[in-house]
C-alpha cells in the first residue's frame, strides 16, 4: 500500500480518504487491505472519502461497487462521501448509479448516519 | 497528424497542431499522468469542471484500455491552430479490435470489466474515433471543445 | 492604384466629399429615414461622413470589377464603420428596411454627378452606374447581415436568461433544496439544471432536494429519463431527492410508458414532500391551535 491513501479507524467505522493521484494497482490493494481489516476488525462501516478525486471512471466505480458488496457480505456499510457534482454528472451518464453504495455528503453525515444504523 | 474526422468542425485537414504533451503508456501510473496532464491543460484554457471531468474521464479509459488491452502505447495531447479543441491521439501496440461495432456496445467486454469503457469514452467526448486492425494495434483520436 | 473604370466615380468622390454627405442627408430624408428623433444633424453628418470616407478609400484601392469581393481587406475599414453605425442604429430602434434604405440613398447624389459628368459617354455612364449599383447594394446588403447577426446575439442572450431565470434552486429550509420545474425540459435544459442543482447541494451541503414537476407540461420517455438521471447524480453526491407534483394523469402516462423510477421518492404534491424532507433533516410541522 503506498502512502498516498490514508485509513483510519474512528468510532467504529474505516475512513478512507482516496488521493486523486490513486493508480488502478493501488485502488486494488486498497480493496485487498480493506476487506481485510473489515474483518479483523469487526467495523460497522467504511467511509471513502472521494472529495478530492477529480475523476471516477468505470474502473474506479466498479471497485467501489465492488467494495460495497465484499462490506456488505461482511456485515458493514460502505459510505462514499464527498462526490463533486461533475463527477456525479459523469457517473450517471456512464451509466455508473452504484445502486449498492451508501452515499453521504461528508464525513459528518456518514458516521452520523452509521451510528444511527 | 489530422483530426477532421475527429468532430473539429471547419477545420481544414492541414490545420496545424500543437502538440501539448506527449507521454508514454505502461503502468497504471501513466494513466494517472495523462488524465491528469489533460485536466491540466484544459483548466489553463478556462475550460468548465463539467467539460474537463468528463473528458478527462474519456482519456482515463481510453489510457487505461491500451495498457490493459494494447501492451502499453503513447498518448499525444494537442490543440488545434484556433484553440478552440482539444485533440488527444492514443496508440496502442495491441492485437487490435476485432468488430469496433461490437465493442462499442454496453456492456461487451473481453477483461471481464463492464464494458463501458469504450462507448462510455465516446459518449463523453465531443469527437471519437477508432483506426484499428486485428493484429495492427489501436489507435483512438478523441477531441474536447475548450 | 485606381482602375480605369473607377476614375470618374473617385474623382467625384474627392472632389464633391461633402456636397455628397449633405445630398446623402438629404435623401435620407426625403426618404424618411434620417430618424432625427434618434439621432442629431451632427451625429449623422458624422456618420454619413465617416462611410463615405471609408468607402472612397475602398473604390481606390479593391478590385471592383469581375473580382469585386467585399471580403477583401480593400474594404475592410468600410465593413468595421458600416458594423459600428449598424449597430448603434439597432440599438436605437431603426428598422431593418430604414437601414437598407439609409445605406441605398447613398445611389442619388453619385448618379446625379456621374450623369453630369459623363453626358457625352453613354457607354461609360452606363457602366459606372452599375458598377456604383453593385457596391452600394453590397453594402446594404452587409448591413442586413449584422443587423441579423445582432438580432441574434440579443435572442441567443434572452434565451441564456431565460434558461437562468426558469431554474431557481430554492432553500426552502436548512439543508433542504427546491427546484420548481417549469414548461418543457428538453436535453440542453435538463443538463443545466443538474448541473445548477448539484453545484447548490454541494454549497448548501443540503440533504434533502425536492425536484417539483407540477409545473412541467409532459412527461415523457426522455423527460422522465431526465428526471431519474438528475435524481442519481443527486443520490450520488449523498442527498436524497423526492420528485413532486406528479399529477394522476402523469402517473398513467409514466406506467404505460413503463418507465421504472427504482428507488427514487415520488410524491403526488410539494406539501407532503416537504413533510418529509423537513423530517429527514429533523423538523416537524406542528398545528399550534384551533383555527
Amino acid at each position: 500500500m503506498s502512502g498516498i491513501t490514508s485509513i483510519h479507524l474512528v468510532e467504529n467505522a474505516l475512513l478512507v480518504s482516496i488521493h486523486d493521484d490513486v493508480t488502478d494497482t493501488e485502488i486494488i490493494d486498497l480493496q485487498d487491505t480493506l476487506s481485510h481489516r473489515i474483518s479483523e476488525e469487526n467495523v460497522r462501516g467504511v467511509v471513502l472519502d472521494i472529495s478530492a478525486l477529480e475523476i471516477v471512471d468505470t474502473f474506479v466505480g466498479r471497485v467501489i461497487a465492488q467494495l460495497a458488496g465484499i462490506s456488505r457480505l461482511l456485515d458493514a456499510e460502505t459510505y462514499v462521501v464527498g462526490m463533486r457534482p461533475a463527477v456525479a454528472v459523469t457517473l450517471v451518464e456512464l451509466g455508473m448509479y452504484l445502486p449498492e453504495t451508501k452515499t453521504a455528503l461528508s464525513l459528518t453525515h456518514a458516521l452520523s448516519q452509521l451510528r444511527r444504523a | 497528424m489530422h483530426f477532421r474526422s475527429c468532430g473539429v468542425p471547419n477545420a481544414p485537414d492541414t490545420s496545424p497542431l500543437t502538440v501539448l504533451a506527449r507521454l508514454s503508456l505502461k503502468t497504471s501510473r501513466d494513466v494517472v499522468a495523462a488524465r491528469q496532464t489533460v485536466a491540466r491543460e484544459m483548466k489553463a484554457r478556462g475550460t468548465s469542471t463539467i467539460r474537463v471531468t468528463r473528458f478527462a474521464t474519456a482519456v482515463s479509459e481510453i489510457a487505461r484500455n491500451a495498457i490493459v488491452h494494447g501492451d502499453g502505447g503513447e498518448i499525444s495531447i494537442c490543440i488545434d491552430a484556433r484553440k478552440e479543441y482539444l485533440l488527444v491521439e492514443c496508440r496502442d501496440r495491441g492485437r487490435g479490435i476485432g468488430d469496433v461495432e461490437q465493442a462499442m456496445i454496453e456492456g461487451f467486454t473481453t477483461a471481464g470489466g463492464l464494458g463501458r469503457g469504450l462507448g462510455g469514452a465516446r459518449r463523453l467526448s465531443h469527437g471519437f474515433e477508432i483506426v484499428t486492425a486485428p493484429g495492427e494495434g489501436t489507435l483512438v483520436r478523441m477531441s474536447a471543445k475548450l | 492604384m485606381p482602375h480605369s473604370s473607377t476614375v470618374n466615380i473617385l474623382h467625384i468622390l474627392e472632389t464633391d466629399f461633402s456636397m455628397i454627405v449633405e445630398e446623402w442627408l438629404g435623401t435620407q430624408v426625403h426618404e424618411g429615414v434620417k430618424r432625427s428623433d434618434l439621432f442629431s444633424d451632427a451625429e449623422s453628418r458624422a456618420q454619413n461622413a465617416e462611410l463615405l470616407k471609408s468607402f472612397a478609400k475602398g473604390v481606390r484601392n479593391a478590385a471592383v470589377d469581375g473580382d469585386f469581393d467585399l471580403e477583401d481587406a480593400a474594404w475592410e475599414d468600410l465593413r468595421a464603420v458600416l458594423a459600428d453605425v449598424t449597430k448603434e442604429r439597432v440599438k436605437r430602434g431603426v428598422t431593418p428596411t430604414e437601414m437598407a434604405t439609409f445605406v441605398l440613398a447613398l445611389k442619388a447624389p453619385l448618379f446625379g454627378r456621374l450623369e453630369a459628368r459623363l453626358n457625352d459617354d453613354p457607354a461609360s455612364l452606363i457602366r459606372e452606374v452599375l458598377l456604383v449599383t453593385r457596391l452600394v447594394d453590397a453594402f446594404a446588403i452587409y448591413t442586413n447581415e449584422v443587423f441579423i447577426a445582432e438580432r441574434e446575439q440579443v435572442i441567443e442572450r434572452q434565451r441564456e436568461e431565460m434558461l437562468e431565470l426558469s431554474t431557481p434552486v430554492v432553500e426552502l429550509w436548512d439543508r433542504v433544496l427546491t427546484l420548481p420545474l417549469i414548461g418543457t425540459l428538453d436535453s440542453a435544459r435538463a443538463q443545466e439544471v443538474m448541473e445548477n442543482l448539484l453545484q447548490t447541494i454541494l454549497e448548501r451541503q443540503a440533504e434533502v432536494v425536492i425536484v417539483d414537476i407540477t409545473g412541467v407540461s409532459t412527461v415523457d420517455t426522455q423527460v422522465a429519463q431526465h428526471l431519474l438521471r438528475a435524481a442519481a447524480a443527486v443520490r450520488l453526491m449523498g442527498a436524497e431527492c423526492i420528485i413532486s407534483g406528479i399529477s394522476p394523469m402523469i402517473a398513467q402516462t409514466m406506467v404505460q410508458l413503463g418507465i421504472d423510477v427504482g428507488t427514487v421518492s415520488t410524491r403526488s404534491s410539494i406539501r407532503t414532500a416537504l413533510a418529509d424532507a423537513l423530517k429527514t433533516v429533523g423538523y416537524s410541522i406542528q398545528k399550534n391551535r384551533d383555527s
